[in-house]
C-alpha cells in the first residue's frame, strides 16, 4: 500500500474542494442539475439499446405505419420497422456524431489556437485567416457540398462537421491566449526561464480549459441540431442506420406530418430536449467555472 | 559617500533606448512611437538597492521590464556581469536570467490560478535543477519560511490568500531559482500602508539574510526612501538625476526633483507654509518629446539654450555619485558656493 503523505492527504483535499466548490456552484443551477439528469439518462439509454430494444431496428414486419400500440409502443415507420427501437438506436448515433465532432473540433481549434496566439506574426495571420475564410463560408452549403462529395457516411459527416466547427473553438483560445500571454505569471515563467512548452501547456492551458468547456458543450448542441438537418435534407447518416435527422427525413411528406404524428413528433422531441439541456448544463457550467465568481 | 568605482556594477545599462509603436493612432506610413526610455545610462552595483522614481508613463516599468530580459532594447544594452543580455543566444540567456528576477505589481495576476503555491515555486526549481525530487518539500518548507508564511499553506491556490501573503509568494517564486538580482516594480502599491510596510521590512530582511541587489522602482517616494540606498529620478524616458538616498533627500538638485519632493506631503505641522516648487501643465506627450531638455516646457529656471541642448548627467562635484542633468542649476550653485 502506498504511504500516504501529509502532502498527499493536503493534496487530496484541495483538489478535491476546488471540485467541489464547482459542483456546489453548479448545483444551484435547478435546471441544469435536472438537465444533467436528463442527458445521464439518454446517454445510458444509447449505450444500452442493444438490450432496452425490443425490436431489431433494421427488422421489418407486416403492419406498415401503424400507431402506436401494445406491440409497438411508438409504432412502426412506413416500410414496418419498430419506431421505439429505431429512437434509441439514432439517439445513440446522433450522440456519437455530436460527441465526436465536438473532441476533433475542440482539439483542432485548441491546438490551433494556443499556437496562433502564443506565436504571434506570420503563423497567426495565416491560421486565422484560414479561420475566417471557413467561417465566412455559408455553413449549411458548405457541409452539404463536402458531404456530396465524400458520400454521406457517418464517419464522413463527422469529420465533415469537425472542420466546419474548429474556427470557433480556434478563435476562443487564440483571445484568451492573447491576454493570458501578458499576465504576470506567464512574464514571471519567462523571467525564470522556462521553456516555451512550460509556458503554453502548463500555465496557458489549464487557464482556457473554462472557456473551451462551456464553447464544447455548445457545439455539442449545435452539431446534433446540424446532424438532424442533414438527415432532414438526406444528406446525413444514410438509411437503414437510423439517426435523429434521417427520421425526420420521412416528415417532408404532407400525409405524414399531418396524420401520422408518431414518425416525427418524438424524434423532434428527442432533439429538442438534447439540445435545450446541453445548452442548459453549459449556461451553469460557465457559471460554476468561473474563477473570478465568488461563492 | 562612497564613490562608484569602488564598487563592482552587476549590471551596465548603456545608451538603453525602447520605443514602442503607437498602434491604431496612425494613418499612413509613419508609425508614431512611445519614447518609453530615451537614451539611459546606469549601473547597478552589487548589494545596492536602486530606487528608480517618477510619473506614471516615465519609463520606470520599462526599464525594469528591460534589465529582465522580457523586452528587447531598441538601441543600447543591458550588460549583466559582462555579458549583452539583447546579444545573448537563447538558450544562455535561459540560464543566465535566472539570476534576475522580478516582483511584480499586481500580486494577483503574477501568479497562476490554477497552480497550488507548492507547484508554482516547484516548476523551476525542478526545471533548473536547484533541488532534487527528494529535497524539494525541504526546500519549499524553507521558502516559505523565508517569506514569513506558514508552511502550511503550500498546499493553497493563490485566491486563498490576502493581497499582502500573494505578494509574499510573489517574492518566494522570484527567490526560488536563486538570483543575485531583483526588480521589483512597484511591489507595494497596490497594497494597505500597514501590509506595505511588512512587505518592505521584508525585502530589507531578505537583502541582508540572501546578499540579494534589488532595483526598486516606484512612484511613491516614502517607500522608496525607506528601501534605497541610491535613487535615480526620472522624467519622461531620462534619469534627470541620481544620488545616495540620504545626498538626494538633503540636497536635490535637479528642478524636477525638487518639484517631486515638493509635492509630497511631509507630516510637520510646521512646514505647512512652506515654500513649494508646485509644476504646471502636465507631463508632455511621450509620442513627441520636448527637444533638448525634456523638462524645459515646465521649469521655472529654463532658459534659451535648455530647449535646444540635451542636458548630460554631470557629477555635482568631482568624483561625486550625485549626478544631476541639469546644467542651469549646476552652474548657479557652482556660483553660490564661490561667494560663500
Amino acid at each position: 500500500m502506498k504511504f500516504l503523505t501529509r502532502r498527499n492527504i493536503d493534496n487530496m483535499e484541495y483538489k478535491s474542494s476546488s471540485f467541489k466548490m464547482i459542483a456546489r456552484r453548479f448545483g444551484r443551477h435547478k435546471l441544469a442539475v435536472v438537465s444533467l439528469y436528463f442527458l445521464c439518462f439518454m446517454t445510458v439509454l444509447a449505450i444500452l439499446a442493444p438490450v432496452i430494444a425490443p425490436y431489431d431496428p433494421n427488422k421489418v414486419s407486416t403492419s406498415f405505419s401503424s400507431p402506436p400500440s401494445l406491440q409497438h409502443w411508438l409504432g412502426t415507420d412506413q416500410i414496418g420497422r419498430d419506431m421505439f427501437s429505431r429512437l434509441l438506436y439514432a439517439t445513440r448515433i446522433s450522440l456519437f456524431v455530436g460527441f465526436a465532432t465536438t473532441v476533433i473540433s475542440t482539439v483542432v481549434g485548441v491546438v490551433l489556437g494556443l499556437i496562433a496566439g502564443y506565436f504571434g506574426g506570420i503563423i497567426d495571420i495565416i491560421i486565422m485567416r484560414i479561420t475566417d475564410t471557413i467561417m465566412s463560408f455559408p455553413y449549411i452549403l458548405l457541409v452539404l457540398v463536402a458531404a456530396a462529395i465524400f458520400g454521406p457516411g457517418l464517419w464522413n459527416i463527422i469529420l465533415i462537421l469537425g472542420f466546419v466547427d474548429w474556427p470557433g473553438a480556434a478563435r476562443l483560445v487564440r483571445g484568451s491566449v492573447l491576454s493570458l500571454r501578458e499576465t504576470n505569471f506567464v512574464k514571471g515563467s519567462k523571467v525564470a526561464g522556462m521553456p516555451n512548452r512550460y509556458i503554453l501547456f502548463s500555465e496557458i492551458l489549464p487557464n482556457t480549459v473554462g472557456p473551451v468547456l462551456v464553447y464544447a458543450t455548445s457545439v455539442f448542441a449545435l452539431t446534433i441540431l446540424d446532424e438532424a438537418a442533414l438527415g432532414f435534407l438526406g444528406m446525413g447518416v444514410q438509411p437503414p442506420t437510423a439517426s435523429l435527422g434521417n427520421i425526420l427525413n420521412g416528415a417532408e411528406s404532407i400525409t405524414i406530418l399531418t396524420s401520422k404524428f408518431w414518425l416525427w413528433v418524438p424524434a423532434g422531441v428527442i432533439i429538442m430536449l438534447l439540445v435545450l439541456s446541453i445548452n442548459f448544463v453549459g449556461d451553469a457550467l460557465r457559471d460554476a467555472i468561473d474563477p473570478s465568481a465568488k461563492e | 559617500m562612497q564613490k562608484d568605482n569602488d564598487r563592482n556594477p552587476l549590471i551596465v545599462i548603456s545608451g538603453l533606448k525602447k520605443y514602442y509603436p503607437a498602434k491604431g493612432m496612425h494613418i499612413g506610413r509613419n508609425t508614431p512611437v512611445i519614447h518609453a526610455v530615451d537614451g539611459v545610462d546606469l549601473e547597478i552595483y552589487e548589494g545596492e538597492t536602486l530606487g528608480i522614481v517618477g510619473e506614471s508613463g516615465c519609463g520606470k516599468s520599462t526599464i525594469g521590464r528591460q534589465i529582465v530580459a522580457l523586452e528587447k532594447p531598441t538601441s543600447g544594452h543591458v550588460i549583466y556581469q559582462g555579458e549583452s543580455l539583447s546579444d545573448m543566444p537563447f538558450d544562455r540567456l535561459r540560464k543566465i536570467r535566472t539570476q534576475i528576477q522580478m516582483v511584480f505589481q499586481d500580486s494577483n495576476s503574477s501568479l497562476n490560478p490554477r497552480k497550488q503555491v507548492f507547484d508554482i515555486l516547484a516548476d523551476p526549481m525542478l526545471y533548473h535543477g536547484i533541488v532534487g525530487k527528494d529535497g524539494l518539500d525541504a526546500e519549499i518548507d524553507r521558502l516559505m519560511d523565508l517569506v514569513g508564511l506558514p508552511r502550511s499553506m503550500k498546499h493553497r491556490y493563490p485566491h486563498e490568500f490576502s493581497g499582502g501573503q500573494r505578494q509574499r509568494i510573489g517574492i518566494a517564486k522570484a527567490l526560488c531559482v536563486k538570483p543575485k538580482l531583483i526588480v521589483c516594480d512597484e511591489p507595494v502599491s497596490a497594497l494597505d500602508v500597514s501590509v506595505q510596510a511588512q512587505i518592505l521590512n521584508l525585502l530589507k530582511q531578505l537583502q541582508d539574510e540572501l546578499k540579494l541587489t534589488y532595483v526598486f522602482i516606484s512612484h511613491g517616494l516614502g517607500a522608496v526612501r525607506y528601501v534605497s540606498t541610491r535613487i535615480a529620478i526620472m522624467y519622461l524616458g531620462r534619469i534627470v538625476e541620481i544620488a545616495d538616498t540620504q545626498e538626494l533627500f538633503d540636497d536635490p538638485v535637479h528642478p524636477y526633483t525638487n518639484a517631486l519632493f515638493d509635492a509630497s506631503p511631509l507630516p510637520v505641522p510646521k512646514l505647512r507654509g512652506r515654500q513649494r516648487l508646485v509644476l504646471k501643465g502636465d507631463i508632455p506627450s511621450a509620442l513627441n518629446p520636448p527637444k533638448g531638455c525634456k523638462f524645459h516646457t515646465r521649469c521655472p529656471y529654463a532658459l534659451e539654450s535648455c530647449m535646444t541642448e540635451d542636458p548630460k548627467l554631470i557629477p555635482v562635484e568631482e568624483g561625486s555619485g550625485h549626478k544631476v542633468a541639469c546644467p542651469v542649476l549646476l552652474a548657479r550653485r557652482i556660483k553660490r558656493e564661490s561667494h560663500t
